[in-house]
């Protein structure tokens, strides 16, 4: 069965149609590649799976092992697996990382009805899988995100994508301000999560990320649907044609 | 058409009128108290409880609020003394000096007076009875006011602490003022007074788990030159209670005020402070956490009388379902309080459509050279963070009580002390277990 099933998803904010009829599957292990001009309704797709309201589904099913997670709240997908790193991640102040790390990681494995991480066990994770990423332990003492740059915002996403171990993640246009030392960083911190049990959506506009992040499968997205399937020389092939030749088509 | 008009007396002004009429002679008073109650008492029964045609009570009608007066509390018995012994659990992992009062009268045997170099320990009740000269110097004199909540403390007062710390004397230990309910709801007019002489070091604390009585509270607070003083006050009430601070800073004081507000039904915590002396700091501030139809009014008189001083104030609101909070907050700088600091800072977070949070700075200021701001603001939370929350495991409840958690964690990490600002912290995160 495949991890991700989204069948003929259509998709309204309002009253305005961003989602049209999309069909996307992803399997187990794989990693796709969601690339498509401004508006075409890539990070409205991240909003959708991660469960956030104020998108109002008219038509289509979201489907998770099989199963529609239409219903669920965002915490409930999150605990199912689910992990969004933002394009742009919200700053929290007053909520230390630390706390939020792992207030979060408990809260998910509590859902699935796993036991709770130990205060030891927990700091020996945060520290190895920080240390990995290049966060300080000034980082994780701050409030979330709070006087972070835009490099330090996508490194701390991964981290928490690091420690929550999704089965699927969705990253949103994780390459966005970044420079290519912090992208070198934050790429290499998704490739050692790289794995047969997780699946990843790369959402992406450019396809200078996907150098680093090398896909599987490369989809086109234009007017709220896939629009072109194809393996990552597809990426290069928009990098030097654009993407005038699908807005045409989709027209 | 000079004659005065009075309007006719509700049945809570009636009760307290005739309240002071047959206890009069039984109040504890020297002749000077007497005569101070009685003038006090003149002033009440012209004026009658404040109403909201009055500007300072004007969102706070007690009037309205007060349907009657409950008759004014017997000496406790034995059970709720015995009771008492459990009270003012907020600050037990403080070790502290504990007085205890229960329907505010003092308890001496459930309190801790072995002595220390430098303090001086004593009930209201006998002060005011056998003319001590600590409060027929401050009582009534620390920051004179004409407000009504204050006159009617003044007319009824009954027990309350008379503490005196010498010069140059840091206390050991916090000193808890624990004021316990009985089971049968009355009126308490507490009346305490602190002085803290030149140098010297006090930490105090007030907890008030009150039933449904009525609390009159007032305290007088003189703080000398150089002294450095704390004062934290947790109020928990599902009756009346109004509460006035009266604040006299000399020159080169430290102070710092907090209050916490939870499940308190009506509450008016009413500050009256002044910088009276050079180069003085001092921090007001406070969290209400609301609900049902809970109503907290925090306001406050700042008389920046000399120069050099900086004041911050900062409170936060938290409310939910048809709740109500107030604040008002006036800083008078007078013409020669040159180079005058102050910061006032007011937020709340509505969590209901009902609820309903009223801010109004004043600022009366009469020196050309100093730096004033305040600011207000109230909203719901953001919905952005929350779901930003949620979309990493943790749920609805959670995310929102991690969100009002950091909203009032950035006043309560204000505190210095360690002890008192991790019990306050955790009674703000009783509060919001409780949360449905």
């Amino acid at each position: 069965m495949s991890l991700l099933e989204i069948k003929n998803l259509h998709v309204e904010v309002e009253d305005k149609k961003i989602l049209n009829g999309l069909t996307l599957t992803i399997e187990k292990g794989q990693v796709a590649a969601i690339m498509g001009p401004n508006g075409s309704g890539k990070s409205t797709l991240s909003y959708v799976l991660a469960g956030k309201d104020a998108y109002n589904i008219t038509e289509g099913d979201i489907l998770l092992d099989g199963e529609s997670i239409l219903e669920l709240a965002p915490d409930e997908r999150a605990a199912k697996g689910i992990f969004l790193a933002f394009q742009y991640p919200v700053e929290v102040p007053g909520v230390a990382t630390m706390t939020f790390l792992r207030t979060a990681l408990n809260a998910q494995r509590k859902l699935r009805g796993e036991a709770e991480y130990s205060t030891p066990d927990f700091l020996k994770l945060v520290r190895e899988t920080s240390a990995k990423l290049g966060v300080s332990q000034e980082h994780l003492r701050r409030a979330v995100n709070v006087g972070f740059s835009g490099g330090e915002k996508k490194r701390n996403e991964i981290l928490q994508m690091a420690i929550l171990q999704p089965r699927l993640a969705i990253l949103d246009e994780t390459d966005s301000g970044l420079d290519i030392d912090a992208l070198k960083t934050v790429s290499e911190g998704v490739n050692r999560l790289r794995s047969p049990e997780r699946s990843m959506i790369v959402i992406t506009h450019y396809q200078r990320l996907l150098n680093y992040i090398v896909p599987d499968v490369v989809h086109v997205m234009s007017k709220g649907r896939v629009v072109k399937t194809g393996g990552k020389e597809l990426a290069l092939e928009l990098e030097a044609k654009g993407y005038a030749q699908y807005s045409d088509e989709a027209a | 058409m000079n004659a005065e008009v009075r309007a006719i007396k509700t049945p809570a002004e009636q009760a307290l009128v005739s309240a002071y009429e047959r206890t009069r002679a039984a109040l504890p008073s020297s002749s000077a108290v007497a005569d101070l109650r009685d003038e006090a008492f003149k002033r009440f029964d012209a004026k009658g409880l404040p109403h909201r045609r009055v500007e300072e009570w004007k969102y706070t009608d007690l009037r309205a609020l007060m349907r009657d007066a409950l008759p004014l509390a017997g000496a406790p018995d034995a059970a709720s003394k015995a009771k008492a012994k459990d009270a003012g659990k907020i600050f037990a992992s403080i070790v502290s000096r504990k007085l205890v009062f229960v329907d505010g009268a003092f308890v001496p045997e459930l309190s801790d007076l072995s002595p220390e170099a430098g303090l001086t320990i004593g009930s209201m009740a006998d002060a005011l009875a056998k003319g001590d000269a600590l409060v027929a110097a401050h009582v009534g004199k620390v920051f004179p006011t004409d407000d009504i909540a204050v006159a009617l403390n003044t007319a009824l007062m009954g027990d309350g602490a008379v503490i005196h710390v010498a010069a140059g004397t840091v206390l050991e230990r916090p000193i808890h003022l624990v004021f316990a309910s009985s089971d049968t709801p009355s009126s308490n007019f507490i009346r305490s007074l602190v002085v803290v002489e030149k140098g010297a070091q006090l930490t105090i604390a007030e907890s008030h788990e009150q039933n449904t009585s009525q609390v009159h509270a007032a305290l007088e607070l003189v703080i000398g030159d150089e002294a450095q003083v704390d004062y934290f006050k947790a109020t928990q009430t599902r009756g009346l209670h109004v509460a006035s601070l009266i604040l006299n800073a000399g020159a080169n004081v430290k102070f710092n005020t907090f209050a916490l507000n939870s499940d308190a039904s009506l509450v008016r915590n009413q500050s009256f402070v002044r910088f009276s002396g050079e180069g003085s700091v001092g921090g007001l501030r406070g969290v209400n956490l609301l609900r049902s139809k809970e109503h907290v009014d925090t306001t406050m008189t700042i008389e920046h009388a000399a120069g050099h001083c900086a004041s911050r104030e900062q409170f936060k609101s938290v409310l939910d379902n048809e709740s109500k909070s107030v604040f008002q907050g006036k800083i008078v700088v007078k013409p020669h309080a040159q180079k005058t600091d102050t910061k006032m800072m007011t937020r709340a977070l509505l969590l209901s459509d009902e609820a309903e949070a009223y801010n109004k700075p004043e600022l009366e200021i009469f020196a050309d050279d100093v730096v004033c701001g305040h600011g207000a603001t109230a909203g719901a939370l953001d919905p952005g963070l929350k779901f930003y929350l949620m979309s990493r495991g943790i749920d609805d409840k959670q995310a929102e009580a991690l969100l009002i958690q950091a909203f009032i964690g950035e006043t309560v990490e204000e505190i210095t002390h360690e002890g008192f600002r991790d019990a306050l912290m955790n009674g703000a995160l009783e509060w919001l277990e409780t949360r449905g």
